[in-house]
C-alpha cells in the first residue's frame, strides 16, 4: 500500500511539471494555432538563463528569477516578430518545420554555450517547504512547484476572463478573421502570446532544472512528452494541460513501478495513439475536428 | 529525322497529355542520357574512395526522400515516423540476411515490402485524423517503433546490432564503395523513374487531389483512406528500401541512428529540396548530405586551431546550428526550395537578355 502511495505522489507531482511545461505550448496553440516544436528548447533556455544569472551574473534569487522572466518575455516576442509572423496563412508543414529548425538552432546554441552535461543549481529553497506526512515524503522542490503553478493558473484564469488583452486572445483563437474584422489587433495578440508562451515555458524550465538537473537534451526530451499531455486534456485548454500532465505523470510511474521500468517512457505514446483515434479532441478540448 | 523542339514562348498545351510530359523538349532527354552515362561510367572510376562515399550515401538518402515526399509533398500527410521507417526496412534486411539467408536481390525489395506493410499500419490513424493531428499520430508512432527495435531483444539484438556478411550478386562479392556504388545508383534510377511515372498515373493525380483539398476529392469519388493508406506504403517502400540498402552498405545495423532527428532531417530535405517534385528530393538530400561533410571537415580544421581546439568544440552543436539554419532560411526565403531555384536560374537563361 505504501509502494502504491508513493509511486501516487511520485506520479503526480511528476504530472504536475509535465502539466506546467504544457501549459505555454498550449497558450501558443490556443491563440496562433502554432504546433511549437521547440517548446523544449524554451524550456531549456529559461533553465539556463537562470543558471547564468545566479552563478556567472551573481544575482540574488528572486532579482534572477525576474530577470529570466523579463528575458524570457523578449525572447518569444523575438521569435513571433521574426520567425512566425512572415508565415501567418502558410501552409501547415512550413510553420511545424520552422518551429523544429528553431529548435534545432536553440539546441546548437545551449550546447555550444554550455555543453551537454548535467548543471546543477546551487541550493536556494527553504527547508520549512518540505512536507512529511506518515511514508509521504514531499521534497521543498514540489511544493514550491505546485505553489508557482496555481500561482500562474489562477493568474491566467483571470488574465483571460477579465483583462481585454486577453479577451483579444480568446477572440482570435476563436476566430481570427472576426477578430480581425472587429478590430483586434491579431499580430500584437500573437506577439503577446509567444511572450506569454515563453515566459511560462522559462518558468517551467526553472522548476525542471531544480529538480532533474539541467542538460539541454532532457529538457528537450520533455518538450515531447508534451504531445501526449496536451491531446489527452485537449489541445486548447490550460486547465485540461494540467489534468493531462497529472494523468500521464501517473500512468508513467505506475507502469513503471509494476509493469518494466523500459516501457515507462514510451507508454505516454501508446496512450497518445489511443487518444487520437477515440477522441482527438481530448478531455476539455474545443470540438471542432473535422474528419476526412 | 524528327524535327527539334524548343521552349515555346508561351504555353499552347492543347491536351493534357502534353501537360504531363515530363520533357518538354528533346534536349533535357539528351541532357538525361549523358547525365546518367556520367554517373554510370565516369563518376565511379574518377572519384577518390571518400568521396564515393558520400554519393553513395547521398543515393541511399535520395531513394527515402524521395518517398518521404510522395507521402508529404504530393499527398500533403506530414509524416515525423520515417526514419522509422527506413530503421524497419534496414531491421527487416539484415534479419532477412542473417537469420533466414535471403540472397541480397530478394531482401532489398522484401525489406521494402515489409517496411510498407509497417508504415501502412501507422498510417491508419490518417483515415480519423488529418493535419496536426496526424503529425502528432505519425511522432508517436515514431517513438513506438523506435522502442520496440530496441526492446524486441530476441529479434533485433537490442543494443547490440546485427552484423550483415558482405552480399554477393550472381558470384559478384559486393565489398568495395565502387561495386555499391552500381548498386544503389541503379535503385535510385529505376526507383526515381517509378516514382515520376507513377505521380502521373490516376494514384499520382487522387494524391494531388487529396493534398490540394481533401473534401473536394471525396466529392469527386477519390475513396481517400485508401489512397493515404496507398501512399504510406509506397512512401514506406521506398524508405524500407534505402534502409536495407543502407544496412548492407554499413555492414552493422544498429538502432540508434533511426530516431526522431532522422526523421526531421528528411522532412528538413524534402522541404529545401521543394515539396511535390522528385527530383527537388534528390537536391534536398544532395545538400543536406554535403552540409554535414562540409561542416564535418570544418570542425576538424578549426580542432587544430589552438584557441578552438582548448574551448573543446565540436561537431555536434554546430550541426545542429547550422542545420536548424537552413531549413528556416529555407521556409522564410524560398519556400519552395532548391527546385524552384533551378528553375528560376533556368528561365532566366533560357530568356536572356530579355527580363521576360
Amino acid at each position: 500500500m505504501s509502494f502504491f502511495l508513493q509511486l501516487l505522489i511520485n506520479g503526480l507531482s511528476i504530472g504536475f511539471l509535465y502539466g506546467l511545461s504544457a501549459m505555454g505550448f498550449v497558450m501558443i496553440f490556443k491563440s496562433s494555432s502554432v504546433l511549437n516544436f521547440a517548446h523544449g528548447e524554451l524550456l531549456a533556455l529559461g533553465a539556463f538563463f537562470f543558471l547564468a544569472m545566479i552563478t556567472w551574473a551573481q544575482l540574488p534569487i528572486a532579482v534572477a528569477f525576474l530577470v529570466t522572466l523579463v528575458g524570457c518575455f523578449i525572447l518569444g516576442f523575438f521569435i513571433e516578430r521574426f520567425f512566425l509572423r512572415p508565415l501567418i496563412g502558410e501552409h501547415l508543414i512550413y510553420v511545424i518545420m520552422l518551429t523544429v529548425g528553431l529548435a534545432s538552432m536553440f539546441k546548437g546554441i545551449m550546447l555550444l554555450v554550455w555543453g551537454g552535461n548535467l548543471q546543477t543549481y546551487p541550493e536556494f529553497l527553504p527547508k520549512f517547504l518540505s512536507i512529511q506526512w506518515d511514508v509521504i515524503n514531499i521534497p521543498p522542490v514540489y511544493s514550491a512547484a505546485i505553489i508557482i503553478g496555481m500561482i500562474f493558473l489562477i493568474l491566467f484564469g483571470i488574465f483571460f476572463k477579465y483583462s481585454s488583452q486577453g479577451i483579444f486572445m480568446r477572440s482570435v483563437a476563436d476566430n481570427q478573421k472576426a477578430a480581425l474584422s472587429l478590430g483586434v489587433h491579431v499580430q500584437r495578440v500573437f506577439a503577446l502570446s509567444w511572450a506569454i508562451a515563453a515566459l511560462v515555458a522559462g518558468m517551467s524550465g526553472i522548476v525542471l532544472g531544480v529538480i532533474n538537473g539541467i542538460n539541454v537534451h532532457d529538457l528537450s526530451a520533455i518538450g515531447l512528452k508534451v504531445f501526449p499531455v496536451v491531446i489527452l486534456g485537449g489541445l486548447d485548454s490550460i486547465g485540461g494541460a494540467i489534468i493531462g500532465g497529472l494523468i500521464i505523470g501517473v500512468l508513467e510511474t505506475f507502469t513503471g513501478g509494476y509493469l518494466s521500468p523500459s516501457l515507462r517512457d514510451v507508454v505516454p505514446y501508446i496512450i497518445l495513439v489511443f487518444i487520437l483515434m477515440v477522441k482527438p479532441y481530448g478531455l476539455f478540448g474545443l470540438k471542432e475536428i473535422e474528419r476526412v | 529525322m524528327k524535327k527539334f523542339r524548343f521552349h515555346p514562348c508561351g504555353n499552347y498545351h492543347e491536351r493534357y497529355s502534353q501537360e504531363l510530359t515530363i520533357f518538354e523538349t528533346d534536349f533535357g532527354r539528351f541532357w538525361l542520357c549523358i547525365g546518367i552515362l556520367f554517373l554510370f561510367f565516369v563518376l565511379p572510376f574518377v572519384s577518390s574512395p571518400y568521396f564515393l562515399y558520400v554519393l553513395n550515401t547521398i543515393g541511399i538518402i535520395s531513394i527515402a526522400a524521395i518517398g518521404l515526399n510522395i507521402l508529404i509533398g504530393f499527398t500533403g500527410q506530414i509524416s515525423l515516423g520515417h526514419g522509422a521507417f527506413i530503421g524497419v526496412g534496414a531491421y527487416a534486411a539484415a534479419i532477412l540476411a542473417t537469420s533466414l539467408g535471403v540472397p541480397f536481390l530478394l531482401s532489398i525489395p522484401l525489406a521494402g515490402l515489409i517496411s510498407a506493410l509497417v508504415g501502412m499500419i501507422f498510417g491508419i490513424p490518417s483515415g480519423r485524423l488529418k493535419g496536426l493531428y496526424l503529425t502528432i499520430a505519425t511522432l508517436a508512432g515514431q517513438i513506438i517503433i523506435e522502442y520496440v527495435l530496441i526492446h524486441w531483444e530476441s529479434l533485433t539484438k537490442g543494443t547490440m546490432g546485427i552484423t550483415i556478411p558482405r552480399p554477393n550478386i550472381f558470384g559478384f562479392k559486393l565489398d568495395n564503395d565502387q561495386s555499391f556504388f552500381f548498386v544503389i545508383f541503379s535503385c535510385l534510377v529505376s526507383m526515381t523513374w517509378i516514382a515520376t511515372n507513377v505521380m502521373r498515373t490516376k494514384f499520382g493525380r487522387a494524391f494531388i487531389a487529396i493534398r490540394d483539398n481533401d473534401r473536394a476529392a471525396e466529392g469527386m469519388g477519390i475513396p481517400i483512406f485508401g489512397y493515404k493508406l496507398l501512399s504510406f506504403g509506397i512512401s514506406s517502400f521506398y524508405a524500407g528500401v534505402a534502409g536495407a540498402l543502407w544496412a548492407y552498405y554499413m555492414i552493422s545495423v544498429t538502432s540508434e541512428p533511426f530516431n526522431l532527428g532522422l526523421s526531421v532531417e528528411y522532412i528538413a530535405m524534402v522541404i529545401i529540396g521543394g515539396l511535390g517534385s522528385i527530383t527537388g528530393s534528390i537536391y534536398g538530400a544532395i545538400f543536406i548530405t554535403f552540409l554535414n561533410e562540409i561542416l564535418r571537415i570544418l570542425t576538424d580544421i578549426l580542432m587544430n586551431v589552438g584557441v578552438f581546439a582548448n574551448a573543446g568544440l565540436n561537431v555536434a552543436p554546430l550541426r545542429e546550428f547550422f542545420f536548424g539554419m537552413a531549413i528556416i532560411m529555407f521556409i522564410l526565403f524560398e519556400p519552395r526550395g532548391l527546385a524552384e531555384v533551378w528553375r528560376i536560374i533556368r528561365s532566366h537563361f533560357r530568356l536572356w537578355p530579355f527580363p521576360y
